[in-house]
């Protein structure tokens, strides 16, 4: 088999399982997850020829074009295409999502609804390949929606909840905003350069035909898109309520497939955004990845604060792509997936074990749960940044990459602050989870005592993951293979080394703070929180993000709704029964004019010549005689006057 | 001597019988019979006129022609009444007024 059959397959494995699964699963023997679980690895072993190629010469570019419909000129392309990028991406995304299968067989057991959830994961899989393989912006667009679809599908999965429901709705509602600007962007693409496929937009680019504002305008369209794919702000507020579905969705989510989406996009389609469009872009990320890591400190939610501090990581990314770090912001979200996967599946262990979320009734879970703990702290330790955690290598660059941004454009110093800001508090938070959930004195021992280890179908991929997420970032493999598509500007030589001090110092101390505060008891969180009692109730409350979109954008809204179903009950309602009324007193002066004067006219008409007949029936008889009779009496009197 | 008023009268008589029984008679033969002796009061006519006034045959051919029509016309008739018999069994005249208005 050529290569080509190879991408084939690890593609489309996942949407024939899904497609069994939605029409058969129920029938299947175990309700077909073994079926999905065993696609998704088929995907995964058939990605690895394409991860062997590019290895093999990263220069490796593979194409399998086909068009979907030709209207004159105008052709709708349908190519998939493989380069470094894809290949690590088609690898990792098959890798974790494989994982995350087997470890939902644990968790989702019992779930009356067990073989649709996996047909969505298949799907949901089969999207985000689709995605990962586009070769032009028509095709990668539709994958998105389907990403988008499949991700309402699962985060409202448990729809008999409402807030499971509404966190669905919202999800995609928040997208929607998003992708309307992506489409926007394709479109103003699409006219300008008359084209879809990445390599002739680029050569376009290259090439002068679309440049200035137009193009960062455009650019900044299809960051829109990214914005609400990859949860930016300010159109993050889908991403913490999307917890309401099953922990390893959030898993996916957050780690192979939705949120990544757009973060590969943005290097997918790199050569897009000018230098403009990268600062609003970096400004961006900076927000993001500082303001989610202060909000994940208030939060109770064990997943909540792991989805903060996946808001936080995604903005680092956005933010090495857009000062320039594009292998590093990319890398991160390679090695971020690892992760992040293997802390979101953790804290599902953790969930499952004690049926709670909420962090206060956890504490002392160590020796109960060894396997979860030491797992999760391998996730801790690479989401903080500390060596030689795979999250280390990743963070490092990103921060570098910031800082020589910042030391060639000294007016953006903000981000430098956001960058490393932004590393203190990863280190503080995701430890202040650790402790609070693993060491100390257990706070609810009812629930403590009763908390086991999960089963092995859940612990083996925790381990996997696990190790992966300390050894992803060696190697410099990740170097290797991806290039970046245009020349990018090199930072001062001093940013490496600065970044390298300051990354490690912000985790550092952000770890310390979390010792001293949770388990030394140095600091009382609470008695900080009294103490800044109106920051602590900003950020215990997100920004007031949620509140200022209902109060901003949903509630004009239903007002304006309000007003228009006001308008169309009194005022067209009310023309339309006006009409109703007017037509129906006519018809009311016709039918009496019908009834009275033309019946009437008929009626006397044949009333008329009914009475006539009357009289005139009587001379016929039917008996022939009397007509004879008649007749006589006729000739007579004929001859008669005839005589006189 | 017997001469043309003679006759018309008997024609005249032949006649007024004939038409009688067509009037009067309920049986739808006897009603033939009264036709009968109309058309032959008309041909007495004819020819007693050719003899008298006119002279040549013409008057007599026409009452050939006359006694030949009322053949056909008997036979005619005669069916009529079966068919009528068929249908109304009866040949009573009075009976066979469907046509009544």
């Amino acid at each position: 088999m050529d290569l080509a059959t190879y991408v084939l397959i690890a593609l489309f494995a996942p949407l024939a399982g899904a497609t069994v699964q939605i029409f058969l699963g129920r029938r299947l023997p175990r309700h077909g997850d073994w079926l999905c679980v065993g696609v998704l690895f088929v995907s995964f072993v058939a990605s690895i020829p394409t991860f062997n190629a590019v290895w093999a010469n990263p220069a490796f570019k593979l194409q399998i074009l086909s068009e979907w419909l030709t209207l004159g000129s105008f052709g709708i392309p349908l190519g998939l295409q493989v380069d470094g990028l894809t290949g690590i991406m088609l690898t990792v995304v098959s890798f974790i999502a494989a994982f995350i299968h087997l470890y939902s067989v644990g968790y989702m057991h019992g779930d009356p609804r067990y073989s649709r959830y996996f047909a969505y994961l298949n799907f949901f899989t089969f999207s985000m390949l689709g995605l990962v393989l586009a070769d032009n912006f028509f095709l990668i667009y539709v994958f998105w929606e389907l990403v988008g679809l499949s991700s309402y599908l699962l985060i409202g999965f448990w729809f008999e909840r409402p807030a499971a429901a509404n966190a669905g709705k919202k999800a995609f509602i928040v997208n929607r905003v998003g992708d309307v600007g992506f489409f926007v962007g394709i479109l103003l693409l699409w006219t300008q350069l008359g084209t879809f496929r990445f390599e002739e937009v680029f050569k376009g680019i290259a090439a002068g035909q679309m440049a200035g504002p137009l193009l960062t305008v455009t650019g900044l369209c299809v960051f829109l898109g990214a914005v609400g794919k990859s949860a930016q702000f300010p159109l993050h507020v889908w991403l913490p309520d999307a917890m309401e579905g099953p922990t390893p969705v959030s898993a996916l989510i957050h780690a192979a497939t939705m949120v990544a989406a757009g973060v590969y996009m943005v290097g997918r389609v790199y050569p897009v955004f000018t230098p403009d469009a990268f600062v609003v872009i970096a400004y961006v990320a900076g927000i993001t990845a500082f303001f989610a890591g202060t909000i994940a400190l208030t939060q109770f939610d064990i997943k909540r604060v792991i989805a903060y501090s996946t808001l936080s990581q995604l903005g680092y990314m956005m933010l090495g792509l857009a000062t320039g770090g594009y292998v590093a912001g990319l890398f991160h979200l390679v090695t971020h997936a690892f992760f992040k996967a293997l802390m979101f599946l953790a804290a599902g262990s953790v969930i499952h074990a004690l049926h709670t979320q909420d962090l206060r009734e956890m504490g002392g879970l160590r020796a109960k749960m060894p396997v979860t703990f030491w797992t999760m702290m391998a996730g801790s330790l690479a989401l903080a940044g500390v060596p030689p955690f795979s999250g280390f290598f990743s963070k490092d660059a990103i921060i570098g990459a910031t800082l020589g941004f910042v030391m060639a454009h000294p007016q953006h110093l903000l981000l430098a602050l956001f960058a490393v800001g932004g590393a203190l508090l990863t280190g503080l938070y995701a430890f202040r989870l650790m402790f609070l959930a693993f060491t100390g004195a257990p706070r609810d021992r009812e629930k403590h005592h009763h908390a086991h280890e999960s089963p092995p179908v859940m612990t083996v991929p925790l381990v996997v993951l696990a190790v992966f997420a300390v050894g992803a970032g060696w190697g410099g493999w990740f170097e290797r293979l991806v290039r970046p598509p245009v020349e990018l500007p090199h930072g001062p030589a001093g940013a490496h080394t600065l970044a390298l001090a300051l990354s490690l110092l912000a985790a550092g101390l952000g770890i310390l703070l979390a010792y001293w505060t949770y388990v030394v008891g140095k600091i009382s969180a609470g008695r900080v929180a009294d103490r800044y009692r109106p920051v602590y109730t900003l950020l215990f409350n997100k920004y007031y993000v949620d509140e200022l979109y209902a109060a901003g954008v949903v509630r004009p809204f239903l007002a304006l709704t309000r007003g228009c179903a006001a308008f169309d009950l009194g005022v067209i309602d009310g023309f339309v029964n006006w009409c109703g009324r007017f037509t129906r007193g006519v018809s009311r002066v016709q039918g009496w004019i019908d009834f009275r004067i033309v019946d009437g006219a008929v009626n006397l008409v044949g009333n008329a010549i009914r009475a006539w007949g009357a009289v005139l029936r009587l001379v016929q008889t039917g008996v022939v005689q009397n007509y004879i009779l008649v007749l006589l009496g006729g000739v007579l009197v004929i001859l008669l006057l005839k005589v006189l | 001597m017997i001469g043309l008023h003679h006759y018309l009268v008997v024609s005249a008589v032949l006649f007024a019988l004939g038409m009688f029984a067509i009037i009067t008679r309920k049986n739808g033969v006897a009603i033939l019979m009264g036709i009968e002796l109309v058309l032959n009061a008309a041909n007495l006519n004819f020819v007693a006129f050719s003899r008298y006034v006119w002279g040549g045959l013409t008057g007599q051919v026409f009452a050939i022609f006359v006694i030949m029509l009322a053949a056909a016309e008997a036979a005619v008739m005669l069916a009529i009444v079966i068919a009528v018999y068929d249908r109304f069994q009866s040949i009573d005249v009075d009976r066979v007024d469907s046509l009544k208005g």
